[in-house]
């Protein structure tokens, strides 16, 4: 049952498959785990950047295309739900047809940006990418009237996911409401997708991918049209990112080109990617939690720790608070020098 | 010769600027295998891989079975029933030995009775079926590229250089999967500087040199002749098998 739920592939490191239990785990249950609105934020943050992480790896890792366009992908699933919320009537029908409208427009552009560029060099389809994913953050904060700009927009989804509604007094100190099964909604749309990503890349279409990401050369001669697996992967990755991005989206009820759109989300994508391992999938889930538990706890860390030291010279001043992204950014130095092949690659080498 | 499987007609190829291919004529019979010899750099991978389309063909014709193939891309002809194996092997590190044969049969499931032979033919690709092929040895690993164009039926094989930088004992195991292969009928086009092997498998022969195909007939002449290598090839065949 785990093993066809997986698709076969499973994590091949005893560490790696109870660390992914304690996550799956922990994310299934965090509402009544990690009580407290931060610590659910964290957790829905947690899902959505393992879906987006994914599917950026089904294209990097599995398919060997570097984009710089995922998070164009993400922040079009996000202002998908956002602009259906503002303009049609509230309810589950904008929700589905916002999310639907921005995973076929992610796909259909990058279909466009496959058939243009994935023709040529790596590093050129990497560049076209930039450009358009620059060019639609512009669009999108000078189009003022109709997404809010800079200022992004605030919305309203169905009040069946927001606190306003309550189904229940309380079940093991957690008050059932419309939050709770917000919270569900991310968790079970982005553990779905999330195997569906498995799936994928352990079917024949997954297994050709690979073998052109090696060798595209030898892919052509046993008889795969590179071209059309790597336009189909950039379509699927960019559909699935869009979801995730519409999940982001119903979970904050605000989208704004911070949030959806700044090229900072493409780079911690990819440094997600990075050290959770390419190609592996399971690295999403790993770089994802590192990441976001970083980003969200690191401060808090480093203020205790800076307060435990006052009184040695220098330490508390490098232990400060504000000095937080200087560790992150050491502490990421650290994890590729001493897991070049990502912290799921390291795992299943059994070191 | 009537009806060949593959004929070449005044095949030009440049690789950048340099002009590789300078007018080759060839043909290769039906059901026979083709050795593709001559020195070192003179085009007979670049022949090869013209087949294929990996390089474009600037002039000239080839045609399979009549239908020119010149301007096709190389998965349509591979679909065509070509199955090719490059000279540095070309297997999928990172797939296992079965997910390996499995893409190299396009046309859909491997024929059990198939795999079966192919088994009996390089009995490590059975051992390690399951096992990444990033891990098998150097013969192992053609062993898998030979196998993977083997895993179907083809029409013709092109295959190259089979025995480069093999012990001894491997390629012995190489010869027989050949000469199985051969014995089934196939028409094979085969890039070989080992001359027993040449010996043994070929029944045709085309000597290159300086980009064109400057000698054809029987192997078995070739290979009587000393003097006709060391015209051909400078050097005589015998001394450096």
């Amino acid at each position: 049952m785990i093993v066809k739920l997986l698709s076969g592939d499973m994590p091949r490191s005893k560490l790696l498959s109870a660390i992914l239990l304690a996550i799956l785990i922990c994310l299934a249950f965090a509402p009544f785990i990690f009580p407290g609105v931060r610590s659910l934020d964290t957790a829905a943050r947690i899902c959505v950047f393992i879906l987006l992480v994914a599917s950026y790896d089904l294209m990097l890792g599995y398919g060997g295309i570097v984009s710089f366009a995922h998070t164009m992908f993400f922040g079009m699933g996000a202002y998908g739900v956002a602009l259906a919320c503002t303009y049609m009537e509230r309810g589950f029908g904008a929700l589905i047809v916002g999310a639907g409208a921005g995973a076929l427009l992610a796909a259909v552009v990058a279909f466009l940006i496959g058939l243009f560029s994935l023709r040529v060099r790596a590093i050129f389809f990497a560049m076209i990418t930039l450009a358009v994913a620059s060019a639609v953050a512009v669009l999108v904060s000078q189009l003022s009237g109709l997404t809010g700009g800079e200022d992004g927009l605030n919305y309203k989804i169905p009040r069946e996911l927001t606190p306003a509604f309550k189904f229940g007094s309380e079940f093991l100190g957690v008050k059932l409401n419309g939050k709770l099964l917000n919270y569900y909604v991310v968790f079970f749309g982005a553990f779905l997708l999330f195997l569906l990503l498995l799936r994928i890349v352990n079917s024949p279409f997954g297994r050709v991918l690979q073998a052109i990401r090696e060798n595209d050369f030898r892919a052509e001669a046993v008889g795969y049209r590179v071209i059309n697996y790597r336009t189909a992967a950039t379509c699927i990755s960019a559909a699935v990112a869009a979801l995730a991005g519409a999940l982001y989206a119903i979970w904050l009820r605000y989208v704004g080109p911070d949030t959806a759109l700044s090229f900072e989300i493409m780079v911690d994508i990819l440094l997600m990617v990075v050290i959770g391992g390419m190609g592996t999938m399971y690295g999403a889930v790993i770089g994802a939690v590192l990441f976001v538990v970083a980003q969200n706890y690191l401060q808090e860390l480093m203020s205790v720790a800076s307060a435990a030291v006052e009184g040695i010279p220098l330490l508390p001043d490098l232990l400060s608070a504000d000095r937080w992204l200087l560790w992150l950014g050491l502490l990421f130095v650290l994890s590729v020098y001493f897991f070049p092949s990502g912290v799921v690659g390291r795992l299943r080498q059994g070191k | 010769m009537s009806d060949p499987i593959l004929k070449l007609e005044g095949v030009y190829t440049d690789i950048a600027q340099y002009h590789i291919l300078q007018g080759v004529d060839l043909e290769v019979p039906r059901g026979a295998v083709t050795m593709l010899l001559g020195r070192n750099g003179v085009g007979k991978t670049t022949t090869l891989r013209t087949i294929m389309g990996h390089w474009r063909a600037k002039a000239g014709r080839v045609l399979l079975d009549g239908q020119d193939i010149a301007a096709l891309p190389t998965p349509a002809i591979a679909r065509l029933g070509v199955g090719f194996v490059p000279e540095n092997m070309g297997i999928f590190s990172d797939l296992t030995v079965e997910e390996n044969m499995v893409l190299a049969a396009v046309s859909g499931p491997i024929d059990p009775a198939r795999l079966e032979w192919i088994f009996s033919a390089f009995p490590p690709l059975k051992t390690f079926w399951k096992g990444h092929a990033g891990n098998l040895s150097g013969g192992q690993k053609q062993m898998l590229s030979i196998a993977r164009a083997m895993v179907e039926e083809r029409r013709l094989y092109l295959i190259d250089e089979p025995t480069k930088g093999l012990a001894p004992a491997i390629i012995s195991t190489m010869a027989r999967a050949l000469r199985e292969l051969k014995q089934q009928g196939a028409s094979i086009l085969l890039v070989e500087q080992n001359f027993s092997v040449a010996k043994a498998l070929g029944d045709r022969c085309a000597v290159m040199d300086d980009g064109r195909v400057v000698w054809s007939g029987d192997m078995a002449e070739l290979a009587h002749d000393a003097g006709l290598q060391e015209r051909l090839m400078g050097l005589s065949m015998e001394a450096h098998q």
